[in-house]
């Protein structure tokens, strides 16, 4: 066990930890704030991959942005401070069920793949991961369509946003 | 134009008539009238053509106008139709073009062409007159027939088939011309179709005719399948004919020859109305009177005659001049004389005018038989010429009689009979050229020597009777003469001399022009025609002309018959028996008033020797019990119709089973309507699958893709693709 | 020293939850938290194939920030729907919108 495996693990059991609390937490508030730990627990791990760029991206959009959306939906649709009722629906079991059979399927189909053992090589020295991300985002010949288009994308979401929940004074 | 196309297109000018009538001119009498007296006219002068013709051919016996064209298809060979005019077709021509011409015209003033349209007259029933305003008081005229123009076109047609008969060269075309004349007969003598008497007649005429012609068409059948031709000029040869002489058949010892003759002249016993198929033809006298003359004087009784002499070389085959007679000839001979005599006793007795000229017809048929029948070619020939000539003008001559006697009736407003040999007299002043004509042509009839046509032929009958040594014949035939001419006269004396009887004979009128002219016409052939006969070894006229006919009509033979000895017995019994005969008949009439004071009112000679009472009993009665009990209640209602109606009923119940065993439950509840509960029924079970919660439907689809995606990869895992 | 199969692992691990709660949770928008877990469960896959593979292959870095945009603009609409359910129907349990149903 080499000291990065440790860390990995940590780190992979804290998110996943997080996760479950997201999902089984009765206060919505303390669901939004699990989201936000499973959010650090995934930055950590891209960081862990050497994708520098992603695990930044991924602190100040999700939860800078994405994460205090959540919660200010959260308390704009309380009805009152406390939350009543249950909080699953009666589907419970069957769910569990088919999300642990979704968790075998995709393990079995993955582990069937040769590369599934496989261990990362070395990164070279001098490779300018941001340089080549920036160069790919804006290169005609590579992403700049997707990158344009996705722009695209956040105008109409955003015109859509507002638009729908809008309200006349 | 050959003189062979002209003799082809000799009896079509009547065939157009009778269609251009038909179908486009019946309303317009004069139009029709024309068209058939110039079609009539038209043959008569394609007749009269080819006739000079034929007198200026050389031996036209060997070298006859012929004609003929592939008809029929049969295996290697075909059935060939033609023409064929040879001597004995010239003499035939000739007579048929003059009497039918001279019908036509008769038929004109006989219908009452240009006088009104009577007061009751309906179409189907005679003319009953009209009502006329002249001078300020009414008068009853004689008014004009309603179906004026179909009776030209009925004409036409006949003609037609007359001509068709006479010109043909072989036995189909002549059974066509024959069967056409059949039905132109039961047309004819049912004219007047709204009378139940006229309407019998017809029925009664063609149901006799048809018996002898089937017999005539299985002759006609045998002979072809004996010697495959049909055509005179094949089957006249030496070999045919000898073959046909010599092969047995086995029908009461017959040879094929003589079989094929015997089935051949039952045939002609029809249409030439011989015992014992006679009794079609008085009652034909229903028909109007220019119908009977040529119906019995001019061509379809003539036919039957022109048959059985077309014929005569294979009825006659292996007999020679002076040997016994073979059966065929016997029997032919046979009836032949008996009917002379039989219809000769009958016509004694009758009344009416047409009735007498009938049976004097039947008579008259006979002695052409008889002649035949005897092997006499020459003179059965002449006879059958000078018949046609004298017959027509005896019957046209009593349409003009009954016609002035019409006109007295219509005069005077008696209700007698007309036609009534006992209501006449006298008549001899009011009609004279009437009287003139039928007293040449009754002394024709009756064989007045010398100067009549009559008298060559009937003597040179008699003459060939006694020469050939068939005293029986000749002694029949005999006693036939004397009968013939002692009615004759009777019927002269009767109608014409004395005095008025009735009122209506006192008022009768002479005929128009229409009428009296044939009459003249024929009369001239009358006396003229019997002068191209006069035998060479006749006294004293012999000398001067030698005997034309003789020579002519005995060249269609392969062999002239050879004239024969002139005896002077025949001479002097038919001399005698004539005018015998003629003296006797005056004398005994011309004292007698009424029909009472007749003594030879005999019942069975006035019943016709109750030949159609047997008739009656024998097959009439016998075909209707049949008809009725036995095909119509039992064969037709019991068995077939029962039949049907079981199919129905059946068909019924089993309609009725299906439908309420098969089509309700099943197709309608089962099906219909089931297949329609079972989509309500799940429709509204599956409904509440949709209950509007995503989580729900999300639950479900991945339920679904597990089975599926686990089905996929179970299955390609075995073809091994995974 | 990591095989490539302890991230997939984490991955599935992620995705599963996330499925778990989209179709457990009564609340909409806690569904959409589970749908966030989802696709961040994603985007690690995208980064785990990326480092293991080609690393001069820049394109799964490149999915994964498509991803990130996509993810952002579909919880801004998401929210945004959920509030105005809210405001109309007064209920934020999804159990309760259900007008599509028969």
């Amino acid at each position: 066990m080499t000291i990065s495996q440790i860390i990995f693990l940590v780190v992979a059991g804290f998110t996943l930890a997080s996760a479950l609390m997201v999902v089984t937490t009765r206060n919505l508030i303390h669901a939004a704030l699990f989201l936000v730990a499973t959010l650090f627990g995934v930055a950590v791990v891209y960081a862990i991959l050497q994708a520098g760029f992603l695990a930044v991206v991924q602190v100040v959009i999700y939860i800078g942005a994405i994460a205090i959306l959540f919660i200010f939906a959260v308390m704009l649709t309380r009805r009152d401070m406390r939350d009543r009722g249950p909080q699953m629906n009666r589907m419970q079991w069957i769910g569990a069920l088919l999300a642990l059979l979704i968790f075998i399927g995709l393990s079995f189909l993955l582990s069937s793949w040769d590369g599934y053992s496989a261990v990362a090589q070395e990164m070279p020295v001098d490779f300018d991961t941001m340089g080549r991300l920036g160069e790919a985002l804006v290169s005609p010949d590579a992403y700049l369509l997707p990158f344009e288009v996705a722009s695209v994308l956040l105008l109409a979401a955003l015109v859509g946003a507002v638009y729908v929940a809008y309200t006349r004074r | 134009m050959t003189t062979e196309n002209l003799i082809w297109l000799i009896p079509l000018p009547p065939l157009l008539a009778f269609f251009l009538i038909i179908l486009f001119t019946n309303r317009n009498k004069a139009l029709s009238h024309s068209i058939a007296v110039g079609s009539a006219l038209l043959s008569w002068l394609g007749s009269m053509i080819v006739f000079i013709q034929a007198l200026r051919v050389h031996e036209l016996g060997s070298h006859p106008f012929a004609s003929s064209i592939d008809w029929i298809p049969t295996a290697d060979t075909w059935l060939k139709i033609g023409i064929l005019v040879d001597p004995f077709t010239t003499v035939t021509l000739f007579f048929v073009a003059w009497t039918v011409l001279m019908i036509f015209l008769y038929s004109v003033g006989y219908h009452n062409f240009g006088q009104p349209k009577g007061d009751h007259d309906v179409p189907g029933l005679p003319p009953h007159g009209a009502t006329v305003d002249e001078h300020g008081h009414k008068h009853h005229v004689p008014s004009i027939e309603p179906m004026y123009s179909r009776f030209f076109a009925f004409i036409g047609l006949f003609a037609f088939g007359m001509y068709t008969l006479v010109v043909s060269d072989n036995l189909l075309t002549l059974f066509v011309g024959w069967e056409i004349m059949g039905l132109c007969s039961y047309l004819l003598i049912g004219f007047w179709y709204a009378k139940e008497s006229a309407r019998d007649a017809a029925i009664k005429a063609f149901m006799t005719t048809r018996v002898g012609d089937v017999f005539m068409l299985l002759g006609i059948a045998f002979l072809y399948s004996a010697t495959g031709t049909l055509s005179y000029r094949e089957i006249f040869t030496e070999e045919v004919l000898h073959t046909l002489a010599t092969v047995p058949t086995g029908v009461f010892g017959l040879t094929a020859a003589g079989l094929i003759g015997l089935l051949l002249f039952i045939g002609a016993v029809g249409k030439s109305a011989q015992f014992p198929l006679h009794v079609w033809l008085p009652d034909a006298m229903e028909g109007p009177t220019p119908v009977s003359a040529m119906i019995h004087a001019a061509t379809m009784v003539s036919a039957g005659v022109y048959m059985v002499i077309r014929m005569f070389p294979l009825i006659s085959a292996g007999w020679l001049e002076g040997q016994p007679l073979n059966p065929t000839m016997t029997v032919i001979a046979f009836i032949g004389a008996f009917t002379a005599l039989f219809a000769a006793t009958i016509a004694v007795a009758q009344n009416d005018i047409k009735r007498v000229l009938a049976y004097s017809t039947i008579s008259q048929l006979g002695y052409m038989m008889a002649a035949l029948g005897i092997g006499a070619y020459v003179a059965a020939s002449f006879h059958l010429v000078t018949h046609a000539f004298f017959k027509a003008l005896l019957f046209l001559g009593s349409g003009s009689v009954i016609h002035g006697m019409e006109h007295g009736v219509l005069h005077t407003g008696e209700h007698v009979d007309p036609q009534n040999m006992f209501n006449m007299g006298g008549l001899r002043k009011k009609m004279p050229i009437t009287f003139w004509t039928f007293l040449i042509g009754g002394f024709a009839l009756s064989g007045f020597p010398l100067i009549t046509a009559g008298f060559w032929s009937k003597d040179e009958i008699l003459a060939d009777a006694f020469g050939h040594g068939q005293l029986p014949v000749f002694i029949t035939l005999a006693l036939a003469a004397f009968l013939t001419a002692f009615y004759t006269m009777r019927q002269i004396t009767l109608t014409f001399l004395g005095e008025p009887r009735t009122k209506s004979a006192e008022h009768a009128q002479e005929t128009k022009w229409t009428m009296t002219t044939p009459l003249v016409i024929l009369s001239i052939f009358a006396i003229g025609y019997g002068w191209v006969g006069i035998p060479e070894q006749f006294p004293l006229l012999g000398a001067i002309s030698s005997n034309w006919f003789h020579e002519f009509v005995g060249s269609t033979l392969a062999e002239i018959p050879e004239a024969l000895e002139f005896s002077i017995i025949p001479l002097l019994t038919s001399l005698l028996v004539a005018l015998g005969g003629l003296f006797f008949g005056w004398l005994a009439y011309r004292g007698i008033h009424t029909a009472e004071q007749d003594r030879l009112q005999i019942g069975v000679l006035k019943n016709k020797w109750y030949i159609d009472e047997i008739y009656n009993f024998l097959f009439i009665k016998p075909s209707i019990w049949f008809a009725e009990k036995f095909t119509y209640l039992f064969l037709d209602k019991g068995v077939i119709d029962g039949i049907l109606h079981t199919f129905g009923r059946v068909t019924g119940t089993v309609g009725h089973a299906l439908r309420n065993y098969i089509d309700k439950p099943v197709i309608n509840e089962f099906f219909g309507d089931g297949s329609a509960h079972a989509t309500q029924w799940f429709g509204r079970n599956l409904r509440p699958i949709q209950t509007g919660r995503i989580q729900q439907y999300m639950v479900l689809t991945l339920f679904f893709l597990f089975l599926v995606g686990g089905a996929l990869l179970f299955f390609f895992r075995q073809i091994g693709l995974l | 020293m990591i095989p490539i199969s302890w991230y997939l692992t984490l991955s599935a691990a992620l995705f599963s939850i996330g499925l778990f709660g989209v179709l457990t949770r009564r609340n909409a928008i806690a569904i959409l938290l589970g749908i966030e877990l989802m696709l961040n469960a994603v985007n690690v896959n995208l980064a785990a194939f990326w480092r293991y593979g080609d690393v001069n292959q820049i394109t799964g870095q490149i999915f994964a920030i498509i991803v990130f945009a996509v993810a952002a603009a579909e919880v801004a609409v998401g929210l945004a729907l959920v509030i105005s359910v809210y405001r109309k129907k007064n209920t934020v349990i999804a159990e309760e919108i259900d007008l599509m149903k028969w």
